[in-house]
């Protein structure tokens, strides 16, 4: 992983180049952080993190207050977001189902597009995962060996039908023309425990989920899925390199309600971008394997929520809706 | 042993520095307070203070929230018992006896079992887990969806009898609390299911805690205002030392309750996704099943309060060794705990015993530590505690009614659940009038996601193969043991109608 | 009415809820059967134990007819006069008091609700009235807002308005 901190050029131009009455606008009140996932989750700790670290450094006059809404894999709070319109007091800490959600839940009434972007803080990669006792697998070619081999008795595990993972797997399945069983789990961390009981064959994790038994060689990657090679995993092929054309990341982004005050805007651009470039942050980056090289914003950001609603769009008439739902 | 004795020796030192013995003793009074609100459970108090530890180093940070997840499951039976409210799930069970004590006058006697009984099995449980981490850590990981599922039959089994005399009434309460608890958005098919009125909020379904605090908060409320026309005052005691030392001698009619729930407790904690919960239900219905007089159970048997008491607490500790040794958590709160961990630096897995060795130990030693200073300062603030059920109901009933509004809006921070609160307080209590037990609905919502999610897990992962819980041996031995349970009570009166019959 | 009467009507309305409860699982068109392969269907779960509640309600019901159960031969009142009047106020003290929380915000409608209680209905002195009226909003605001950081709801823009000017003093002086 790289660790040039692109200060974000747009973000600093927009603070300089503001008028003096728009950067004094401060939160008055509490800030509503809503996180579209459960507690204990990655996008639960790396909120509370951000929190902990606002507070920390007195980067703002009202503190961060976390609320969880992990109903109906984000629905609840991109609804409550959505319906919050105009509020210069939330902000949002979202995750993929940010984009799937909305495509897969049709009567939501919930256009993300329309959501205010705040800042990108990391992309979360993907990694294919085994249990280091199955020595037959040593690679990709080998893994798909014993996967068709094994046919509907290889189980996958995952965090549920329609998150990130289950995507991936459906991508899987159909790159290498194979079924599995797809097991959901609650949460990243109880998937990672059942691929080391070896109740389960292989999953698609985030490195900061496996990280701890990787370490303590109870598991071991394939590949990964994404652009290039990344520093904590410089032995594993990326999947382009093996000629699979899959990449797929996880972002972990900052937006606001639609309609949100320019004023507003620009003071939460702003205190993201501080964080993201402290120290803490980057630490985090790196013990958790995050890729955190750019602070996306304004219509940066914007534009590439757009492209990935389109990609998340196709990818999920490609492997079907069924595929991901599971029944 | 030895090295062990050593680690656990320099961890209580570290236990006893000034920063970490005030760390110990904040906690506890924090945990203490947070705990015995209704609604304001270990996970609020733990979450909402997290941020605060990174003020001080790693190990002083954990050891403030340990305390304060102790501090908070002592805090839950104090609620339950004098105002009979749950205050978080893992204190259900001390209210069915804990009430009716405190409603007979004998508030203290039931404060003082939680008190002794949460430290023994806090004792026990760390004593546990000092000696048999490692192993029990492998062990862990051996469970998978078949034996979660298998666990929360034994769960059920061992709460057969606590339903009312009205079979069909206690199944409809059973089941009403199962199809309560599926309403929401469901991981295994990615489906919502009985969004009622396109309400979006249905979609996180409905919360343990609404049930528990809309039936024991605003229903029992209720029904004790109609029960005494509003008038009486609940009774009150006086604590002498006298008194308290006659309370102190009364533990032999709890020891055993208190030893089966310290054991269970620890164990079926250090099982990741189970939990406290289920520990302290699966004691109290051990505790009955096998108790002498299985009939006062409910009516203010003093071992139906040291029974869920003791697993609970051991179950707090023992959640916090999957957390420790595989950085899994075993409850919601450690969910937590653990991302602050995280966030400190320290990176929770099978390593971390080698790579910080101090945190471990100062971890473990601090465990110790925090168990006396609770039980200690339990015990000093009983005669505090007494007083409120000295207050006049009109004083007492708005403060409650207050308590239980905000306590459930602080959970979830929304004021959708405090009208499905208000909507499920009225409709137990009308339910209890016509003798609907409502205890079995308020275990079925906190047992039935699990028991779903791990049947249909196990079922996927099996293709549908049913045989798969009794091909797997801990599953099986589960099973088995679910299946005596059932069948205990039925032979225990055909035995007791042979008998009837040869004499 | 009767508790024999209330004992028949509520072994109606639970098997009304019952039927509810399935015909909503089962037009959201979710699989309320065995899905081959893959163990039960999303909607299995609850439908069948819906099911399950429908036929302990019709048990009820019978035992009714039979009667069977204590209930059912009751013929005391299901809730007594006197008692009736204070039941209902406190239910619907709740009541008023969740929808004056999302109008006028939480700390008015506590005084409003303990003003009610204290010395409405329990009599109590002026003294201890204001002791309540003051001191609950107080406690809840130290408890949950400045302990806890939770946001209570403030109600309507004007009345939380209200609150934040107050609120200012904290992190002005504190």
């Amino acid at each position: 992983m790289r660790f040039v901190k692109t200060v974000t050029v747009s973000a600093l131009a927009l603070a300089i180049s503001a008028p003096a009455a728009f950067a004094e606008w401060q939160p008055r009140k509490p800030v509503e952080f809503i996180i579209m996932a459960g507690t204990g989750g990655g996008a639960d700790q790396i909120a509370r993190l951000l929190q902990g670290l606002i507070e920390k450094k007195d980067l703002s006059p009202r503190p961060f207050i976390p609320i969880n809404k992990p109903g109906g894999s984000g629905a609840e709070a991109l609804r409550y977001l959505q319906d919050k319109a105009g509020d210069d007091h939330t902000v949002m800490m979202t995750l993929n189902s940010f984009y799937t959600t909305p495509i897969i839940q049709e009567d939501l009434g919930v256009d993300v597009t329309e959501f205010t972007p705040i800042g990108l803080m990391a992309m979360d990669t993907f990694l294919l995962w085994v249990h280091t006792d199955r020595e037959d697998i040593t690679d990709l070619d080998s893994y798909v060996a014993a996967v068709k081999g094994a046919g509907l008795d290889w189980k996958v595990g995952g965090t549920g039908s329609g998150q990130e993972d289950s995507v991936l797997t459906a991508m899987m399945e159909a790159a290498f023309d194979y079924d599995v069983t797809y097991i959901p789990f609650p949460g990243g961390g109880t998937v990672a425990k059942n691929l080391i009981g070896n109740q389960i064959d292989s999953t698609v994790n985030n490195p900061a989920e496996q990280m701890e038994f990787y370490r303590a060689g109870s598991s071991k990657p394939l590949v990964q899925f994404t652009g290039e090679r990344m520093a904590a995993f410089p032995d594993t092929p990326t999947a382009k390199e093996l000629g699979v054309d899959i990449e797929y990341y996880m972002q972990r982004s900052v937006n606001g309600p639609p309609g949100m005050s320019e004023e507003a805007v620009v003071w939460y651009t702003n205190l993201f971008n501080e964080l993201f470039n402290s120290q803490e942050w980057q630490d985090f980056c790196t013990s958790d394997g995050l890729t955190c090289d750019n602070f996306l914003n304004g219509a940066d950001l914007a534009s590439f929520h757009a492209t990935q609603v389109e990609a998340h769009k196709k990818l999920i008439e490609q492997v079907g809706a069924e595929a991901i739902t599971g029944e | 042993m030895e090295t062990i004795l050593v680690s656990l020796g320099g961890g209580l030192l570290q236990a006893f520095e000034p920063l970490n013995l005030f760390m110990i003793f904040a906690g506890c009074l924090a945990g203490l307070f947070v705990g015995c609100m209704p609604g304001l459970g270990s996970v609020n108090g733990v979450a909402i203070l997290l941020p605060v530890t990174f003020l001080v180093p790693p190990t002083a940070a954990i050891i403030f929230l340990a305390a304060l997840y102790y501090g908070a499951m002592y805090g839950g039976a104090i609620s339950s018992i004098t105002l009979g409210i749950p205050g978080a799930s893992t204190a259900v069970a001390t209210v069915f006896d804990g009430r009716p004590m405190a409603q007979s006058g004998k508030a203290d006697k039931a404060l003082m079992a939680a008190a002794i009984a949460s430290f023994i099995g806090g004792t026990v449980s760390i004593v546990l887990f000092t000696l048999f981490a490692p192993p029990l850590a492998a062990f862990a990981l051996k469970f998978g969806p078949q034996e979660e599922f298998a666990l929360m039959l034994l769960a059920f089994a061992t709460f057969i009898g606590l339903g009312g005399d009205d079979i069909p009434k206690t199944i409809f309460s059973i089941l009403l609390g199962l199809v309560m608890a599926a309403i929401g958005f469901d991981i295994i098919s990615g489906q919502p299911r009985m969004i009622f009125f396109d309400m979006v909020e249905f979609q996180r379904g409905i919360g343990f805690l609404v049930l528990a605090i809309g039936i024991y908060g605003i229903g029992e409320m209720l029904w004790t205002l109609e029960s005494t026309k509003g008038k009486v005052q609940m009774h009150s005691v006086n604590i002498t030392w006298a008194r308290f030392k006659e309370n102190l001698r009364e533990i032999k009619d709890y020891i055993n309750s208190t030893w089966i729930g310290s054991v269970l407790g620890f164990f079926v904690g250090t099982l990741p996704a189970a939990g406290a919960t289920p520990a302290s239900l699966m004691s109290y219905g051990l505790s009955k099943t096998f108790s002498k007089d299985p009939e006062s159970f409910g009516k203010g048997n003093v071992a139906g309060v040291a029974a869920p008491e003791a697993a609970n607490n051991a179950a707090s500790t023992g959640s916090m060794l999957p957390m420790i040794t595989l950085g899994i958590p075993g409850s919601p709160t450690t969910a937590i705990l653990l991302g602050g961990m995280i966030i400190w630096g320290l990176r929770p897995g099978p390593l971390l015993f080698t790579e910080s060795p101090d945190f471990v130990w100062g971890l473990i030693g601090s465990m110790y530590v925090a168990n006396v200073a609770t039980v200690l300062l339990n015990l000093a603030l009983i005669p505090v505690f007494i007083r409120v059920l000295a207050m006049p109901f009109t004083l007492l009933t708005p403060i409650i009614f207050m308590l239980c509004v905000l306590g459930v809006f602080a959970t979830t921070d929304r004021m959708f659940d405090t009208w499905i609160m208000l909507i499920l307080g009225v409709g137990g209590y009308l339910l209890r009038k016509l003798n609907y037990p409502v205890a079995p609905a308020v275990l079925a919502i906190v047992l039935g996601p699990l028991a779903e999610r791990s049947l249909r897990q196990s079922l996927i992962s099996s293709q549908g193969d049913v045989t798969t819980f009794v091909t797997r041996p801990i599953s099986l031995t589960c099973v088995i043991l679910a299946v005596l349970l059932i069948s205990y009570p039925l032979i225990q009166r055909m035995m007791r109608r042979r008998a009837e019959a040869q004499t | 009415m009767t508790v024999r009467t209330a004992e028949l009507l509520m072994g109606f309305a639970t098997l009304l809820v019952s039927l509810g409860l399935m015909w909503n699982v089962y037009s959201d068109g979710l699989r309320i059967g065995w899905v081959e392969g893959r163990g039960p269907g999303a909607g299995m779960w609850p439908f069948w134990l819906s099911l399950g509640m429908a036929l302990a309600s019709v048990a009820t019901i019978i035992r009714w007819f039979q009667g069977k159960t204590p209930e059912s031969r009751s013929t005391e009142p299901y809730i007594a006069p006197e008692t009736l009047f204070l039941v209902t106020v406190s239910a619907l003290s709740i009541l008023v008091l969740l929808v004056l929380m999302n109008i006028i915000g939480t700390y008015l409608s506590l005084m409003i609700f303990m003003f009610f209680y204290v010395r409405f209905l329990g009599q109590h002195t002026w003294g201890m009235t204001m002791a309540f009226v003051l001191g609950a909003p107080i406690f809840v605001y130290l408890l949950f807002e400045v302990a806890l950081t939770k946001y209570l709801p403030k109600g309507w823009p004007i009345f939380e308005e209200g609150f934040l000017w107050i609120d200012n003093f904290r992190w002005e002086y504190f």
